[in-house]
């Protein structure tokens, strides 16, 4: 999960950090799913005084994270969430890391169960640089935002905007923000659906509660 | 209570002080029997500040003792924890007040199966309660009682002393504002058991043993111990470290010997190890501190659920393996991780990846010193040291 966040630093400059930040209340508990070396929840702790907790696959990770004074454990996304508390955080965030697990439908389900709000980033396979590689090249599509070969990335299953959505609504789970990242500028659209948003967003970030009030 | 005895001498380049506190009143113990008096050796290094918020426990695997850092007066060898205490190292007694007591039931000054029975006027022997790592935390608490020490900024400790930091979060988590489990567990496994009893079994079959009257008898069944001792050793240690440093070379010789003798280097290593750690330990403190790990396990007294434990817990917590130790397995620490996770606990969890074993942890491990250092520097902030 750790080299995807590296993966996607040239792209965005990982300006969606900034935005998960203005996001989050202040004082919230946070649980960071695939938290890299920590710099989101460096970020939330000095900015927002959160109380953060971090899940990193990558040992060289967590040690970083460790080192500069946050709580992380060495996880895995797929395995490790089974052990949260419901409804222990205020906030669950998989920044850039749910296309890199290997059941994203049950990792968001997990999330919704541990956290009241989930903050879910991921780049969109459905963006129009991505649908002309695979159509003028006939190859797997290597962009700026996804920058691993086929064989190599850890981006295993990629998905597109409409994908997440339909995903949401299968889970239960209602979307209440969503914002586009596109030409490198970060946009909040009142909503994601519809086929102009899935062509021009290359990066998406929702904001997604996990109790549909019935 | 009483100081009995006080060496302010210095204990090589980082001073520390070696004292006995005696308590006058009991020592209840899980079991149910009452040790009175009692005993606890001690060293400090640092200085208490006026808050009384830096001081640092730390908890000794089976056959430490209280001297971890400068010189150990009884062996005049360098204090077990040397590469972690000191100036500039992740334990500073610039920074904080450090104390490592010896266990109850050890023999290095603190109150164990070699003490005098009052009621006797005799080495206890077997007549010593069985204790508990409970008890042996029950004991520390009281010394630090003693020291006018409510808060303990961080209680660290690796193997046998990462058994004592969980029971201490267990027991005491008021007191506990860190806690730093290093190459621990929080029951001890059914082969760890079995490798004890194997220890146990070489002791007791010792002839030189005398069901534990060998005082009386002016002897110590050094075999037993020493066997007991080589067994054990080997479970500290990894193959990959084995194989790199002894491989199958040969001990002073150039040919097999076609008998019994040391061969191998590693056997006369073992050997040396045995025959050295009799001179310094006590045959029936390594039963009791044994029994007392083989006992170990907290869950059981949270209807099987180590999260129990730690429920409403606000310590910060910092569970450390390392990826080749196969007594005290990285799963162990995984295990109470997920339990603090469950309980909803502040923690860090870090394998380091190291090949030397379970005893890495006595050893220079940079990565560990790294994670330590940020560990314990953001704890230091938190409680407005920084």
């Amino acid at each position: 999960m750790s080299e995807n966040n590296a993966s996607l630093t040239s792209i965005s400059g990982r300006k969606d950090l900034q935005l998960i930040c203005d996001l989050i209340a202040s004082e919230s508990r946070v649980l960071d799913i695939g938290c890299g070396e920590g710099d989101l929840l460096d970020l939330l702790k000095s900015e927002k005084n959160i109380d953060g907790r971090g899940v990193e696959i990558s040992q060289a990770g967590v040690n970083a994270c460790v080192a500069r004074g946050l709580s992380v454990v060495q996880g895995d996304a797929d395995r490790d969430l089974k052990h949260f508390p419901d409804n222990g955080f205020d906030y669950a965030i998989l920044s850039q890391t749910l296309q890199a697990t290997q059941r994203p439908d049950s990792v968001l389900k997990e999330l919704s169960r541990i956290g009241k709000k989930l903050i879910v980033s991921f780049p969109n396979f459905a963006n129009w640089r991505v649908r002309f590689y695979l159509m003028f090249k006939g190859r797997m599509p290597v962009t700026s935002t996804l920058d691993a070969q086929w064989y190599n990335t850890p981006n295993i299953h990629l998905c597109t905007i409409e994908d997440f959505i339909s995903l949401c609504d299968e889970l239960d789970l209602k979307i209440e923000k969503s914002f586009i990242l596109s030409n490198d500028k970060i946009k909040h659209v009142e909503s994601s659906a519809g086929p102009i948003m899935n062509l021009i967003a290359e990066q998406a970030l929702f904001v997604v509660s996990s109790h549909i009030e019935k | 209570m009483q100081e009995i005895q006080s060496d302010t001498s210095d204990k090589g380049s980082i001073g520390g002080e070696s004292k006995v506190h005696v308590f006058d009143t009991a020592l209840q113990l899980v079991s149910g029997e009452c040790l009175q008096p009692f005993s606890v050796a001690y060293c400090s290094w640092g200085k208490l500040n006026a808050d009384k918020s830096n001081a640092i426990l730390i908890c000794h695997a089976l056959t430490g003792d209280q001297f971890a850092a400068g010189d150990n007066p009884m062996t005049q060898r360098p204090g077990w924890w040397n590469t972690m205490i000191g100036p500039g190292k992740p334990l500073d007694p610039e920074k904080y007040f450090i104390i490592c007591s010896n266990v109850i039931g050890g023999c290095s000054g603190s109150t164990g199966p070699a003490s005098i029975n009052p009621e006797t006027g005799k080495p206890y022997g077997l007549d010593f309660p069985v204790i508990t790592i409970t008890d042996m935390v029950r004991a520390q608490e009281k010394l630090l009682d003693a020291l006018g020490i409510d808060t303990l900024l961080t209680v660290i400790g690796g193997s046998m002393g990462g058994m004592q930091v969980l029971e201490w979060a267990n027991s005491f988590p008021e007191k506990v504002f860190s806690a730093i489990p290093i190459a621990g567990s929080a029951r001890h496994s059914a082969q760890n058991i079995a490798f004890h009893e194997v220890g146990r079994q070489a002791i007791m079959a010792d002839i030189d043993w005398h069901s534990g009257n060998y005082h009386a008898e002016k002897t110590q069944p050094r075999k037993g111990l020493a066997v007991a001792r080589m067994a054990a050793h080997i479970t500290y240690l990894s193959e990959t470290a084995l194989t790199r440093k002894f491989g199958r070379n040969l001990q002073d010789r150039d040919a097999l010997s076609y008998g019994f003798e040391a061969d191998f280097q590693i056997e006369s290593y073992l050997r040396h190890q045995g025959f050295t750690f009799v001179e310094r330990f006590d045959a029936n403190s390594y039963l009791y501190i044994t029994r007392a790990m083989d006992y170990f396990d907290i869950a059981a007294e949270h209807n099987g659920k180590l999260a129990g434990a730690f429920a409403n817990s606000d310590t910060r917590f910092c569970v450390v393996s390392f990826t080749s130790d196969w007594l005290f397995p990285t799963s162990e620490s995984i295990h109470v991780v997920r339990a603090l996770n469950a309980a909803g606990a502040n923690v860090s969890f870090v394998e380091i990846e190291s090949d030397k074993g379970h005893d890495a942890f006595l050893l220079d491990e940079p990565e560990m010193f790294k994670t330590l250092n940020g560990f314990l520097s953001s704890v230091a902030k938190d409680r407005g040291l920084a």
